[in-house]
């Protein structure tokens, strides 16, 4: 059994879904939960459309449900969770009936539903931004992992849960401590001993708390806390939301270096611009992929005339500052990665070419990598620390409906293309039309639209011009855009910058917006 | 799944056709349906399972817009892709394969002239000459625009040569055979489908034309043909009918099966296989059956009778419908099917009706259904129409079709009796084998066995058709010689000299005169390198130029090769070329060469093709050229 | 490292961690359940014992002993269809010859690969494909035909052929079906075995059957994602990237100045192996690995061609 949560897979992670495919056509069940009927939720046994931002009140009916039909795995629950008593008191809450009101799902579907998860032998519980692009994104991503711990889907073969990554390295940046608290191998920064392995191999202090993340450094910004920024590989100014919150921000910065590969709308606020080559295809390295593959990224044809390899920037830029690192060479780099990073510590290049890329962690030349994790819970007796059930609230949107901002716009991504485009806008393809946004063909009868027709599109922050098109996954009330075009549709003109704190996303999937017909098409 | 469909929308009569045949209108917005907003747009239930489950609905519903509109348009694929969940790609593929759909606008009137080789001898280049003097060339309209003709590969039809069938799409569409057909007739009954006053029926049978032996109190296997005119239930019973099947029940399975074993039937419809070795195939699978809820047994009934010079199913079907379900349910008794199916060649539009009337009696007196004569037995029958694709009589190729996919051939193994319909043990018997299923079980398997030789038991139908006195089906005991079947019907018609015979139709062999006492069995024929195959006696006199014969053949298997393999879609093209150079007096090369080329030609098409047609698509050109010098 | 978009989910996880500070201890190595004991069947191959695994095929077993069977519409990461019939061999028992490719082994087959019956099959079924459809750029058929002596000009050049023009309707694939064999690799690959969007089927039947979209409307009206899976497939260059056809028009296209590199695509979280195929310092096509437990050879548009950004000339970039 195979549950995709706010994840349209078919089209953002093609190959993934060749395998759920492949899982389909040998008997496997596919649920999907997603607002909008996506091409994904057509391949599945039953497609639940809830309202968007309603998965909390979803996920903990479909708790309740699975607790009141006695279809938990005790055994599992006892072995090695905690705080499963105070779970199952606070999700008595959300009845059926009532999650039916408030998500919009019928209720004999979200008992299906759970009935599935729960009675499956297997059952993979995936998800992609739906889940995390929202305000309370951990609460969302914490409900989910309840089911999981609920039912014991999880650290078994067949049985897990997994956030699909959207770029090929995003997993990898984590791996490496490009987030706030962590140094590479998730060794948490304010661990002294910890912190102090890498500051015995590096020779230098580290700060020993942790640091702010993308939207806390805007907020830092505004309190001119923050005034230079070193931006690599990212285009804040087109992706973040409330676009013009940011790009006020990032023009008020006293000095800007960007580094990429495009002159993008952050580099043209830049002081200062590093022309660098293409991770994939002009340089040598690792990334990391959803499933924690570690695999090899190799240049395959020459950069061009002044541009130069990352690692190379960062190497002259530390010599600049009195350090010298020596060789900026990939496979070095990755060799003291591996000194000072347990979970990266069997790896060597050889192991990874003979593999075909490895699953982290992989302790030793000896370790065969993990292909899925957890499976300590069903260790007897358990090892490491139980795994904790986490009671979580149904939070609204904070872009709230109301009539002078009647419909819901969400936000994804297509088939053939990606992010803000600077990559994909260059592949010729047929699929491809002008960003339009898409509505129900009820509501475009509603407000009388043709599909073609411009439309006026505003939100509480900003106003954009798109034309229509009909979608008929799409239910009355309910919108969708993308940000592949900021600079046909600035999507993230309309976009809430309302950020969850402990994962400083935005709440791109959630913004409250109305539709006029121009008068002018 | 994410179907993509083009622009192209089904028009109200398109659509009231698809749902028609689909028992109502679509359940929600997303399989074609009026938007129900508040539900639809919160959940839906589909998937991969239910896409499969329903696949088999797509020949039925293409049939359903083909009759109803005259051809398949985009629109309608495309409503049918949603409705059934099927890409509209493969709807196009499957639409594409069968020679009676026309996927381009056609008048609703077609009337389908055989010029096959059985009807060639009988007029059939006569008849299409003057109906394009009258009608103006074939497969454009005429008649006003309302119609058209077009010729047609054998109708089965070949005891009335020369044969054309009309069809005509509307709401109530209609079939009518018209054999022997003369130009006077086709271009009056053109009109009158044109103008809608067709008759009713879509044929008679008439014995006395069919079946020259009829009244003989010799006769079997026809014994009740003819003699239970308007079939029905209570006459066929009065007839001895169903007999056999209260036996069977008494015998139980495994008395059944070894009354057949004792019989050593062989299958009638070409390959002469061992029936009771299929159903004790399934038999023996019959723990796992009961072991496994999702596991099937099938039971088809072969009646895709295509073979060029095959009439003898047709008429069974016609004049003895529930013999055919008997048969069927004994078997379904020995093998554990549930389910029936019979599958009907297209163009038997009078077989059809009596099939549908005997199976809704036989289920009305309780003879198929849940509990058959209260003895615990289910078993119910489905009638499948083919669409004109002499492929479809391949069994495998029969499942593709059934199935709702192209009728391509499977490669075997895995054997029908362990994978065959829908995956699922399944068995495949000739309408022919099926009605000596009951003669079988009511004389006992060893008395039957007594009939004929000792490795080819029973009664045998015949084929005769061609330059013969009273074309017809004959029963004869096997082991009957050549000779005295002629002599049965009243020997050579045409010029009355006899030039050759053709056993076993266009896949068969062709014997010569001198050949003539051949013992009419499976050995028998086989020792002098020939077939019985599907029981086709062919005769053709001297006047008969045999290479258009042989030109008529290999035409015939390249419009009805599925394409599928290389040695038989290309094999069957450079066979009709070299033979069109042949015949033509202008080999590349000498003329041994071509004649070499052929036989390396038909040697990798046996070896190599996939399946029957491909390995026998040159037998006949082969078994000439190793008796005449046809090309001196 | 690029991110154009912030990486939640991941943080998450670790806030959720019991003890953040603490690393999680090492449990035991995850191991999938043992694969089903497969029983070894010996057969003989020319003469020669091998034993392969029970469910093996023919052409497994006979290349296990080296010996090397034409095949032209079999691949390792598709479904068996058996249907161009170059790999049949003679099989003791049989009236007629099998495939290799799907024909699983049985205990105490006998099988002769190059008796003369076998020769002439395989001879003939080149022959037919190569009088009826324009090899010239399907790379096997040269050596094929040589080893099989087979001399399609001998159908003369009156042969019918499956000759039509050439379909060229979009930027990214060119399909020319008189180059097509009817192997039925796109088909699969579209399909079932692999994208799953069934864009294409066979149509039609017989000699003039061929690979077709719904009502053979052009690829951008169809339901073609232009994933490339099915030029990924092609054994004949009937389906070709536009990069290559266009270079092969050109004249400009040649493979011994190409270098193949095997990297990761950088469009999502997937992973998937990208073998990227330079010439002149740029990149012609890219393909995927069949063999990588990833992609199995398999991509989506972005993958297969969204490369051309890198290349791009700095003007056009900085527009």
């Amino acid at each position: 059994m195979i549950l995709l949560w706010g994840s349209n897979a078919r089209e953002t992670h093609p190959i993934f879904f060749h395998h759920v495919l492949k899982g389909i056509h040998n008997g496997a069940k596919l649920y999907v939960i997603d607002p909008r009927r996506t091409s994904s939720a057509q391949w599945a046994d039953t497609w639940l459309g809830l309202d968007v931002g309603s998965d909390i009140y979803l996920a903990n009916a479909m708790a309740r449900e699975i607790i009141n039909s006695g279809l938990e795995n005790t055994k599992f629950i006892e072995h090695a969770t905690s705080g499963f008593e105070a779970y199952r008191e606070h999700v008595q809450k959300f009845t059926l009936e009532r999650a039916e009101c408030e998500t919009g799902v019928p209720a004999a579907a979200i008992k299906q539903v759970a009935h599935a998860y729960a009675g499956a032998g297997r059952a993979q519980l995936c998800w992609t931004l739906g889940i995390t692009e929202h305000h309370n994104a951990v609460d969302n991503v914490v409900a989910l992992i309840n089911l999981a711990l609920l039912t014991g889907h999880v650290g078994r073969y067949g049985s897990g849960v997994c956030p699909l990554r959207g770029q090929n390295n995003v997993q990898g940046g984590g791996d490496m401590g490009a987030i706030p608290d962590r140094l590479p191998g998730f060794q948490h920064v304010e661990n002294d001993e910890l912190r102090g392995k890498f500051e015995k191999a590096w020779g230098t202090k580290i700060p020993a708390t942790k640091g702010w993340h993308i939207s806390h450094m805007l907020d830092a910004m505004e309190r001119r806390e923050l005034t230079t920024l070193y931006c690599l590989g990212e285009n804040p100014a087109d992706s973040e939301a409330d676009r013009h919150r940011a790009l006020k921000l990032l023009s008020g910065l006293e000095f800007m270096v960007v580094q990429d590969l495009f002159y993008t709308k952050t580099a043209e606020l830049a002081d200062v611009v590093l022309p660098a080559s293409a991770g994939w295809c002009e340089s040598e390295g690792t990334v990391t992929s959803s499933e924690r593959r570690v695999q090899r990224v190799r240049a395959a044809v020459p950069m061009p005339t002044g541009v130069r390899d990352d690692t190379e920037i960062i190497f002259d830029l530390a010599r600049r500052l009195g350090h010298n690192w020596g060789e900026p060479k990939a496979e070095c780099i990755w060799n003291e990665l591996r000194s000072l990073s347990p979970m990266n510590a069997g790896m060597s290049y050889a192991r990874l070419e003979e593999h075909g890329g490895m699953q982290w962690p992989c302790y030793d030349e000896q370790h065969p990598g993990e292909m899925f994790l957890h499976g300590r819970l069903w260790h007897d007796p358990l090892i490491g620390p139980r795994a904790p059930f986490s009671v979580v609230e149904s939070v609204d949107p904070v872009d709230a409906l109301d009539p002078q901002f009647p419909i819901r716009l969400t936000t994804g991504r297509r088939l053939d293309s990606y992010n803000t485009g600077v990559q994909s806008g260059w592949l010729n393809s047929p699929l491809r039309h002008e960003e339009a946004i898409d509505l129900s063909p009820a509501d475009c009868r509603q407000y009388n639209l043709h599909e073609g027709d411009k439309v006026r599109v505003t939100s509480r922050r900003g106003s954009v011009v798109a034309p229509v098109r009909f979608d008929s996954g799409l239910r009355p009330g309910l919108a969708f855009l993308t940000m592949h075009f900021p600079d046909q549709v600035a999507t993230n003109d309309l976009t809430i910058d309302a950020v969850d704190p402990r994962s400083g996303t935005s709440e791109f999937k959630a913004t409250a917006i109305r539709i006029e017909k121009c008068l002018e098409q | 799944m994410d179907l993509h469909l083009t622009g192209d929308r089904p028009t109200p009569e398109e659509k009231a056709a698809v749902d028609f045949e689909l028992g109502g209108a679509p359940e929600s917005v997303w399989q074609g349906g009026a938007p129900d907003v508040e539900a639809d747009t919160r959940s839906a239930n589909g998937g991969n399972q239910k896409a499969e489950s329903q696949r088999h609905l797509l020949l039925p519903v293409l049939h359903a817009i083909q009759n109803r509109i005259g051809w398949i348009s985009p629109g309608a694929m495309n409503y049918t892709a949603l409705r059934l969940d099927v890409p509209p790609a493969e709807v196009y593929g499957v639409a594409s394969f069968y020679g009676m759909f026309s996927l381009q606008p056609r008048p609703a009137v077609v009337a389908h002239v055989c010029d096959d080789i059985a009807c060639m001898t009988r007029g059939s280049e006569e008849l299409c000459d003057r109906l394009d003097t009258r009608l103006g060339p074939e497969n454009l309209p005429c008649a006003g625009g309302r119609a058209m003709w077009m010729r047609s590969n054998c109708l089965g039809l070949c005891e009335r040569a020369p044969a054309v069938l009309v069809v005509k799409a509307g709401q109530k569409p209609q079939q009518r055979v018209l054999a022997p057909a003369t130009t006077d007739r086709v271009q009056s009954m053109i009109n009158d489908a044109a103008n809608d006053v067709m008759p009713a029926a879509p044929d008679v049978l008439n014995p006395q034309l069919s079946v020259p032996q009829e009244g003989s109190p010799k006769l079997v296997l026809l014994r009740r043909v003819g003699k239970n005119n308007a079939p029905e239930l209570d006459g066929y019973q009065r007839l001895g009918g169903y007999e056999a099947l209260h036996k069977a029940f008494d015998l139980g399975p495994e008395g059944v099966l070894r009354e057949m074993n004792a019989s050593k039937l062989l299958g009638r419809g070409g390959a002469a296989f061992p029936a009771a070795k299929k159903w004790e195939a399934l038999h023996m699978q019959r723990d796992l059956l009961k072991a496994n809820p999702g596991r099937k047994h099938y039971l088809i009934c072969n009646a895709d009778e295509s073979e060029p010079g095959t009439f003898k199913d047709r008429i069974v079907m016609e004049g003895d419908p529930f013999a055919v379900l008997e048969g069927m349910t004994i078997a379904a008794l020995a093998t554990g099917a549930e389910r029936g199916y019979i599958y009907l060649r297209g163009e038997y539009p009078l077989a059809g009706q009596r099939l549908a009337a005997a199976i809704e009696a036989a289920r009305w007196e309780g003879f198929l259904g849940q509990n058959i004569l209260g003895s615990g037995l289910r078993f119910d029958i489905e009638l499948r129409r083919g669409a004109g694709a002499y492929i479809c009589g391949e069994e495998t190729a029969l499942f593709n079709s059934i199935e709702g996919h192209r009728g391509e051939p499977r490669n075997k193994p895995p054997f029908p009796t362990q994978a065959g319909l829908f995956r699922q043990p399944t068995v495949v018997n000739n309408v022919e084998t099926l009605i000596n299923v009951p003669l079988i079980i009511n004389q006992g398997g060893a008395a039957y066995a007594r009939i004929g030789t000792d490795s080819s038991t029973g009664p045998r139908l015949f084929c005769l058709c061609g330059h013969v006195d009273r074309p017809g089906i004959y029963e004869a005991p096997m082991g009957t010689t050549l000779r005295q079947l002629l002599t049965m019907a009243g020997g050579v018609a045409g010029t009355g000299r006899l030039q050759a015979i053709l056993l076993g139709g266009a896949a068969g062999t062709f014997v010569s005169p001198k050949e003539i006492d051949v013992p009419l069995t499976f050995e028998g024929t086989r020792a002098i390198g020939a077939t019985l195959g599907s029981g086709v006696v062919m005769l053709l006199d001297d006047s008969i130029d045999l290479k258009r014969i042989l030109l008529r053949i290999a035409a015939f298997f390249r419009h009805e090769t599925c394409g599928q393999c290389v040695p038989c879609r290309v094999g069957v093209v450079r066979q009709q070329e070299a033979l069109l150079r042949l015949v033509d007096n202008r080999p590349m090369g000498s003329k041994a060469d071509e004649l070499v080329m052929l036989k390396e030609m038909a040697q990798a098409m046996r070896d190599a093709s996939i399946c029957g047609l491909g390995q026998t698509a040159a037998s006949a050109l082969e078994s000439a050229l190793q008796r005449w010098n046809v090309f001196a | 490292m690029k991110q154009t978009m912030p990486a939640p989910s991941q943080a998450a996880e670790q806030e959720l961690a019991p003890t953040p500070l603490q690393p999680i201890p090492p449990g035991p190595v995850p191991q999938a359940p043992p694969p089903r004991e497969r029983r070894m069947i010996g057969i003989t191959i020319d003469g020669q014992p091998v034993s392969v695994p029970e469910g093996s095929t023919i052409l497994e077993a006979a290349r296990k002993i080296g010996i090397d069977t034409p095949t032209l519409c079999f691949l390792e990461s598709l479904t068996p269809v058996n249907v161009c019939r170059v790999c049949v061999v003679e099989m003791e028992g049989s009236r007629t010859l099998v495939p290799a490719c799907s024909r699983k082994v049985e205990p105490k087959m006998a099988i002769k690969t190059d008796s003369e019956r076998v020769r002439l099959s395989r001879k003939m079924v080149l022959e037919f494909l190569a009088s009826s459809v324009d090899v010239s750029t399907a790379p096997q058929f040269a050596g094929y035909m040589e080893r099989y002596d087979a001399k399609p000009e001998r159908f003369g050049r009156n042969a019918d052929t499956v000759e039509q023009p050439i379909k060229i309707d979009n930027d990214l694939y060119v399909r020319d079906y008189s180059k097509c064999i009817l192997c039925y690799k796109c088909v699969e690959a579209c399909g079932v075995d692999a994208q799953n969007t069934f864009a294409i089927a066979v149509s039609g039947r017989g000699f003039s059957a061929s690979i077709a979209t719904e009502f053979q409307v052009p690829l951008p009206d169809s339901a073609c994602v232009y994933c490339g899976n099915c030029i990924g497939v092609c054994p004949t260059g009937a389906l070709m990237f536009k990069s290559e056809y266009d270079m092969r028009h050109a004249g400009t296209w040649d493979e011994s100045r190409q270098q193949q590199t095997t990297t990761i695509c950088p469009y999502c979280g997937v992973g998937c192996n990208l073998t990227v195929h330079e010439q002149d310092g740029e990149i012609v096509k890219v393909t995927s690995p069949l063999d990588h437990s990833v992609t199995h050879g398999n991509l989506c548009i972005k993958g297969r061609f969204g490369w051309q950004f890198v290349q791009i000339e700095p003007a056009e970039k900085q527009e």
